[in-house]
């Protein structure tokens, strides 16, 4: 099977982007510099394409008892236009994906999801379908685009009416860019101020030059899946197939945030609720390696002269001039200071645990 | 794409300078390019020995770990050590100061097997395609 592109594909070709198999998807892992690019977001402005992602809608009037059904945080606290970060969990209380879910109205629940996931999830979804509702993949009708960085507001402004000042931290607006009907949220995967920007899929070209237009004063980039990754691993944001996944719950993954207990029942409630009292035995970790080398994920985690786990992710934290990790330990081993080893290409190098974010703000 | 002429170059996209009977071995602009910004280079020592085709050194870029391979036999007689602090050298200066390491030859005939500059352009040119 050939791989999927995104309504921007030959743009990022034509930019230089270096284009790989993400998923199943042809994306740019950097156009030249990812330590540039991630610079660029830390302190100017980088433009992204993540209309791989995947967007499923709940529709009618049981949308809200719907969707918190299926998800484990607490819908009834957002009001219109609101966004949240969230999750789909398996009756054992591990993740089927983690989400940002927006109440556009009381009869409107706007989903995004993992690329890798959009599938499962969609299905996921309508196995629990409950009430009067209509359940939509929209993630073909949708190109989305992620402007991250100080300089993002001022870039975005040039092009739209809306008042970006008047969209707070997790909420969404609605409005034109460029003559295009968007959806503009102030949300992030990069620690960063910064936008997601859902338009329709054919408009997307257009948007994405009219951007980087915009950000010429600021020196925006186009930037890619290495500066992503680096600069969600420097907030030690969890990502899906790495941190989280059908294995882990997110008492473990430090994701207890995004659970209200006090919901009525949602799918996953009872198994967290018993997992919870019986105590969590494991927790993801932040480390630091004080030897030279870079862990990478898979690589063995050591304590005391024997394995203990592996990197679910690692690499350089190019702001921080530091290699960083995540890895789930036995909770005994989770104080800060917590001596490592992590095995490198056969040689045991020093590493230790440190607080999370790696980034402080 | 910059191949300078006086050198040789592999199908793994390394380049090779002969001085006696002795190489030294980089990777080419093409395989920088490929790869990005190098951020760790990890080394082999001195007087280790590697086979033709065997993997010599792991250049780290942001995303991913890359393995060296030397299109021939011999002993390590030196490493460039200043990329410990400065793998950047790698992408910036493929050709010069981002060279890797120096190979004694045991098999100076495994040198016919190269590419010209000529011949290197040419398959980099039909990889691509």
């Amino acid at each position: 099977m050939g791989l999927s592109k995104t309504s921007l594909n030959n743009i990022h070709k034509k930019l230089g982007g270096r284009m790989i198999d993400f998923t199943g998807w042809e994306m740019p892992v950097h156009y030249g510099s990812a330590l540039r690019e991630h610079f660029a977001v830390r302190e100017t402005v980088g433009l992204f394409d993540v209309s791989h992602m995947g967007e499923i809608e709940i529709l009618g009037k049981d949308a809200i008892p719907m969707a918190q059904k299926v998800t484990c945080n607490d819908i009834q606290r957002l009001k219109d236009g609101q966004a949240q970060y969230s999750a789909l969990l398996y009756p054992e209380g591990t993740f089927v994906d983690d989400i940002v879910l927006y109440r556009i109205t009381s009869e409107h629940i706007f989903i995004c999801v993992n690329a890798s996931n959009k599938e499962k999830d969609f299905q996921w979804i309508c196995q629990h379908q409950e009430g009067s509702v209509e359940i939509l993949d929209r993630s073909a009708t949708y190109a989305q685009l992620a402007l991250q960085g100080p300089r993002s507001e001022e870039t975005l402004q040039r092009l739209t009416d809306v008042d970006l000042s008047a969209i707070h931290y997790y909420w969404l607006g609605h409005g034109k860019i460029n003559q295009v009907e968007s959806l503009i949220s102030r949300t992030g995967y990069t620690g960063e101020n910064g936008f997601e920007i859902y338009i329709p899929t054919a408009a997307a070209p257009d948007i994405w030059e009219s951007i980087l237009d915009a950000g010429t004063p600021f020196d925006i980039m186009p930037a890619g899946l290495a500066a992503r990754n680096t600069l969600r691993l420097e907030m030690s944001y969890p990502l899906y197939g790495h941190e989280i996944d059908q294995t882990t719950t997110p008492w473990e993954a430090n994701l207890s945030w995004i659970v209200k207990l006090e919901k009525d029942n949602f799918i996953g409630k009872e198994a967290l609720e018993h997992s919870q009292r019986a105590g969590v035995k494991r927790k993801l970790v932040g480390f630091e390696m004080l030897d030279r080398g870079i862990a990478r994920e898979h690589y063995p985690v050591w304590i005391r002269g024997k394995q203990i786990s592996e990197v679910t992710s690692g690499g350089p934290a190019p702001f921080l001039g530091k290699y960083v990790g995540l890895t789930y330990l036995p909770i005994q081993y989770t104080e800060l200071g917590q001596p490592l080893e992590i095995k490198i290409r056969g040689k045991l190098l020093k590493a230790k645990v440190v607080p999370t974010p790696f980034h402080k703000k | 794409m910059n191949i300078p002429e006086n050198l040789l170059y592999s199908k793994e996209h390394e380049w090779l300078s002969k001085t006696d009977n002795v190489v030294t071995i980089g990777i080419t602009d093409h395989a920088q390019h490929e790869l990005g910004d190098v951020v760790f280079v990890d080394l082999p020592d001195i007087d280790q020995r590697f086979s033709a085709e065997e993997a010599f050194c792991s250049l780290e870029s942001v995303k991913a770990v890359s393995d060296v391979f030397t299109p021939v036999t011999g002993t390590v007689t030196a490493v460039n050590e200043s990329l410990l602090d400065a793998p950047e050298k790698v992408n910036e200066e493929p050709y010069g100061e981002g060279w890797i390491i120096r190979l004694r030859l045991e098999d100076i005939s495994q040198l016919d097997g190269l590419m010209s500059p000529d011949e290197y352009s040419q398959y980099t040119q039909e990889e691509a395609t």
